[in-house]
């Protein structure tokens, strides 16, 4: 006999590409699991932000009284939002993920389920972007007790929130997948996270910068989300947030595709 | 014959310049326990891998359960269950949660879940353990953890890796116990291990890997009358009266082998009429598989 017989296939169709029962399978896992670290979780994820919010808006509040034309607390209120989404995401990914395979050997005990790498990394990015999107939400709350004027606009932070989240998170994976120990998380904090935090615009607009550290920003992600939040609770500003969707769209397709690359890799032998 | 649940033929698999799995034929009829047996890096847990596509073939085909892998893999996976050797487990998260995220992952629709989870927490013996944390449970009970998330599903076909390595004896009786049943209900299964005992007590045939080949396929008794003949004498002494057994047997044309202090004479019975002085026991696998690798099994 040279090849099993047919009747042992079951009569089944055949499984596809990113499917839904395979996406909720993960999703499932990662919520079971969120319900039992959910509090600390939350508290790093909203006081963080809230405290940057505080001493930025407080502090240098007291020197600047408004910039842009907005109260400096209502400035750097919604621009933190996005320092929330990037800390609810990139780093969870960078770290869980690098855990979860090198120590915990979870992605191991899931793929021998029918679940393939794209499926595994979409759905924990699709988690990940989940929570960025609600915890990108705590500045904006803050913002509000000290004076924000609530409005229709806002209703879409959340959304942005998901979307940049997404993209960030794939980043998070992207750089986990190339990492060979933990520590080395330390050179993408440093040399990457750190100025993108930086020249974003969350804490001071970024045309005050030069000329080269404004081109910068224009690559930056978290610059467009903080624009996009900005206008998101302002304002729309059309094509200019046309731009700053598509861009966090591009990030988010790119990041995606170089994390399942990486991933695969890592996880297939 | 039965149909066959695995076919491998020819499979070869490197990781740069090592060669783990060696041009490596494997056929696994349906309903069969089937133990790959070898010492550590054999190929054994590569060949695990392969199955599961979660390592990938240089060369070679392979077909699990009828679909060829790596390309229909998933389809595969959905009718196979795996127990790592690794444990991999979320420690943090109950017995009843491990087994019913598995049962998400495993597709088992809204209906049948909560029965699936009681039959899978039924067959590991764990329904009292059901809501303590696995990083409380023993090391025995996350093993039958393990067996019961691959189970969960009602799979065609298990693959255990090493199912009770690091287990103490009482313990690994215990699992025999549960893999048997496996057996008796018609599941496939195929089982990696380097203890000799559990080959010769579980499957059904055995194959014996040796640097990533297969040096011997067939029945344990079958294998050991073959290769080893019924008895075996143990020679103790002294280096010089092991060396003087081993130059008396080689002239009566029988094979000995090495066993730490002493020697084994396989076969005694032909030892120019007389039997040398020793201890008399059963030939096993593991002198097949020192007769036919010359390596240690562990």
């Amino acid at each position: 006999m040279t090849t099993a017989p047919a009747r042992l296939r079951e009569p089944t169709r055949r499984l596809r590409r990113l499917e839904r029962p395979a996406l909720a399978g993960v999703l499932v896992r990662e919520m079971i699991n969120f319900s039992s670290y959910w509090r600390s979780t939350t508290f790093s994820s909203t006081v963080e932000p809230t405290i940057y919010l505080l001493a930025f808006g407080f502090g240098f509040g007291s020197l600047v009284s408004t910039v842009g034309g907005y109260p400096y607390v209502e400035f750097v209120g919604t621009g933190t939002v996005a320092t929330a989404v990037l800390f609810s995401s990139a780093f969870p990914a960078m770290f869980g993920t690098f855990v979860k395979y090198q120590f915990q050997r979870t992605y191991d005990a899931i793929l021998a389920a029918p679940v393939d790498t794209e499926e595994l990394v979409t759905a924990e990015a699709m988690w990940m972007a989940a929570r960025a999107g609600t915890y990108g939400c705590a500045p904006l709350l803050v913002a509000m007790i000290f004076g924000l004027d609530p409005s229709w606009g806002m209703l879409t932070v959340p959304l942005i929130g998901v979307l940049a989240g997404f993209g960030w998170a794939c980043f998070g994976i992207t750089i986990s997948a190339h990492m060979k120990s933990i520590e080395n998380f330390n050179y993408v904090i440093s040399a990457v996270l750190t100025p993108l935090f930086l020249v974003a615009g969350t804490f001071f607009p970024i045309d005050e910068l030069p000329e080269w550290a404004q081109v910068l920003a224009q690559l930056n992600p978290l610059y467009h989300c903080v624009e996009l939040v900005r206008d998101a609770v302002f304002g729309w500003e059309g094509w200019a947030d046309v731009l700053h969707v598509g861009v966090l769209v591009a990030f988010g397709l790119l990041t995606w595709r170089l994390a399942v690359r990486g991933m695969a890799r890592k996880l297939i032998d | 014959m039965a149909p066959l649940a695995i076919r491998l033929s020819g499979v070869v698999k490197r990781y740069g310049p090592i060669i783990a799995v060696d041009g490596l034929d494997l056929l696994v009829p349906e309903g069969s326990c089937v133990g790959l047996l070898g010492p550590n890096g054999a190929g054994k847990s590569t060949t695990m891998k392969l199955l599961t596509a979660q390592a990938i073939a240089d060369e070679g085909e392979l077909e699990v359960l009828g679909y060829r892998l790596p390309g229909e893999s998933k389809q595969a996976r959905a009718l196979c269950g795996v127990v790592p050797q690794l444990d991999n487990l979320d420690t943090t998260l109950t017995v009843e949660q491990n087994l019913v995220v598995f049962a998400h992952l495993y597709r088992i629709g809204r209906g049948e879940r909560r029965t699936a989870v009681e039959r899978a927490l039924g067959i590991a013996n764990l329904t009292d353990r059901r809501d303590t944390r696995v990083d409380k449970l023993s090391g025995g009970m996350r093993r039958r953890l393990l067996i019961a998330r691959a189970l969960v599903h009602r799979p065609r076909m298990v693959l255990m890796d090493e199912p009770t390595v690091g287990l103490d004896p009482q313990v690994r009786q215990e699992l025999w116990a549960l893999i048997d049943g496996l057996r008796a209900q018609g599941v496939t299964i195929l089982m990696s291990t380097h203890y000799i005992e559990e080959a010769e007590r579980l499957a059904d045939s055995v194959t014996i890997m040796s640097r990533g080949r297969a040096v011997a396929v067939g029945r344990p008794g079958d294998l050991i009358a073959e290769h080893a003949g019924r008895e075996v004498v143990e020679v103790y002494g002294p280096p010089p009266r092991l060396a003087e057994v081993e130059a008396e047997s080689a002239l009566a044309g029988l094979r000995t082998r090495r066993t730490g202090t002493s020697v084994a004479v396989l076969s005694p019975g032909g030892f120019n009429g007389a039997t040398p002085d020793g201890h008399r026991r059963a030939a096993n696998l593991e002198d097949v598989f020192v007769l036919l690798t010359g390596e240690e099994i562990a």
